[in-house]
């Protein structure tokens, strides 16, 4: 059931322009939602003060250690930790998902990067390796019913999660791709690619909200 | 799952490392100690080599890869990922970089070139490249080649921002004026610019280049880095800039905050406050052409 009063004030959906694939995220949304004939507003967000005014959050791939310290400086860090703890739907993919992580491996304490620990979850920084063991795969997602093609780029993975968080794809002994509750988080970008699957099962999060 | 059926060095992944770059800056090292003040400063990525530019210049003699031994620490030093240059045509300079893990090659004219003829033949590779442009031409060709990212050449070494400027915007004007050419047209140009048509009606479409597009030689200053973005650039890089500063550590998070914030003069000043000097540096207009490293690819 789609909220009416969202219909009637135009929803803002807010990605993380901090560094990364920003303009991807925005172009699957808005493409998302022309599909789905839902008229909303995408917003960059680099500064403080629009996270609170969004009806759902998107941290982009980037470089995690560069998005950390610039989440926490610019003092959006504590905005997204108050949005996500409201419930408002937030997706991670790549360096979001670790973002997006409770805990990390060696590799994400050395940097003392501030993780801000939306999802029960550990990860490891670098799990599949560097740039040149980056990889495609047809990937199964629980949501979906046929295979979605990952893109992995120096890419990341849960190693562990608490009973809350709900498995929804595995890679080798990595889980690529898991929600809890209205928090989703990918190992891969699907903003790279023209499937527009995942940004519309979150845009369905969104409007359920 | 089967991880045989994992696909490699695929275009999309090479030019997709590059895209997650994107609003970055990204550092010239020439120590582990450097590598690891550049990434506590926010940089997106560093890259390694045996001297900045600026003592390149100063130093003259033939500039080639960096010692392995000093790429290997820095790679074991940051979770960053870790950039390396190789001479222009220096395939084998390449191949060593990409056995050592390192996450992409820039094929840089600040090195002394190793073929006076050809480029290196970057589709044979699983490890992405970026390249140095003047002109959509060059941009092109550089890309039909197989580079995953496109960076300004500007003047490397100078802390002279103005060649930057002069290639950013020539780029981007020779990019707006294909706009509604006809296909004849477009051939035309292509033969003038000696380069592929496939890429020069691509570019024409997009109205941008096919592959993310850095800033690049001599960025020295967070208004630098905040000019390249204005004029269009997808991120920066910065090579004498920082580590040529009286105050590196002050410099590089200036430089990263400028960056983010470019489009907000009151925070530039901010920004800008107290970083110390620049680079000394070098005007750009007074280096002969025979020493301009700009000069330097085919």
């Amino acid at each position: 059931m789609i909220n009416f009063w969202k219909m009637v004030f135009l929803m803002k959906i807010g990605v993380i322009a901090i560094q990364g694939a920003v303009s991807e995220h925005v172009d699957a949304l808005r493409r998302a939602l022309e599909k789905r004939g839902i008229d909303a507003e995408v917003v960059e967000i680099k500064h403080k003060g629009i996270v609170p005014k969004c009806s759902g959050i998107v941290i982009p791939g980037g470089e995690s250690t560069t998005l950390c310290r610039l989440l926490a400086r610019e003092g959006i860090a504590e905005e997204i930790k108050e949005a996500a703890a409201k419930g408002v739907p937030t997706l991670g993919t790549c360096a979001g998902l670790i973002v997006l992580a409770k805990e990390g491996d060696q590799q994400v304490e050395k940097t003392g990067q501030e993780l801000l620990g939306i999802m029960d979850t550990r990860v490891n920084r670098n799990a599949f390796g560097r740039q040149r063991d980056s990889f495609e795969a047809k990937l199964e997602v629980a949501i979906f019913d046929s295979p979605f093609t990952g893109v992995f780029i120096r890419a990341p993975g849960i190693v562990s999660c608490g009973p809350g968080v709900k498995v929804l794809s595995r890679l080798g002994d990595m889980i690529i791709a898991a929600e809890q509750g209205n928090v989703l988080a990918l190992a891969f970008h699907p903003e790279l690619t023209d499937d527009l699957r995942i940004h519309q099962y979150f845009l369905d999060k969104i409007l359920n909200c | 799952m089967d991880f045989e059926k994992l696909r490699h060095g695929t275009e999309l992944i090479k030019r997709g490392f590059a895209r997650m770059q994107k609003g970055g800056v990204i550092m010239d090292v020439t120590t582990p100690e450097q590598a690891r003040i550049a990434e506590e400063a926010g940089a997106v990525a560093v890259m390694a080599l045996q001297a900045v530019p600026a003592d390149i210049r100063k130093e003259g003699g033939v500039a080639r890869m960096a010692d392995p031994e000093i790429v290997q620490q820095i790679i074991d030093t940051v979770t960053i990922p870790v950039m390396a240059k190789a001479r222009i045509g220096h395939f084998v300079e390449a191949e060593i970089l990409e056995a050592l893990g390192v996450d992409m090659v820039d094929e840089s004219e600040v090195l002394t070139p190793a073929d006076p003829f050809y480029h290196i033949d970057k589709t044979q590779f699983t490890v992405p490249f970026v390249c140095g442009a003047r002109n959509l031409g060059e941009a092109l060709r550089r890309i039909n080649e197989g580079a995953a990212m496109i960076r300004t050449k500007g003047e490397a070494g100078t802390g002279d921002v103005s060649q930057a400027v002069k290639h950013m915007k020539q780029i981007q004007g020779e990019i707006r004026a294909l706009a509604g050419k006809t296909k004849e047209e477009l051939i035309m140009v292509a033969r003038d610019i000696e380069a592929p048509i496939e890429l020069v009606v691509e570019t024409s479409k997009m109205q941008r280049l096919p592959v993310v597009n850095f800033a690049a030689g001599g960025v020295a200053t967070p208004a630098d880095a905040a000019l390249m973005m204005r004029l269009g650039a997808d991120g920066v890089f910065v090579g004498s800039g920082i580590f040529k500063a009286e105050n590196p550590e002050k410099m590089a998070k200036a430089i990263v905050e400028a960056v983010n914030n470019y489009d907000n003069p009151a925070k530039l000043a901010e920004i800008s406050k107290g970083v110390g000097a620049g680079m000394k540096g070098i005007c750009a207009d007074m280096i002969p052409v025979e020493e301009a490293l700009q000069e330097r690819g085919w």
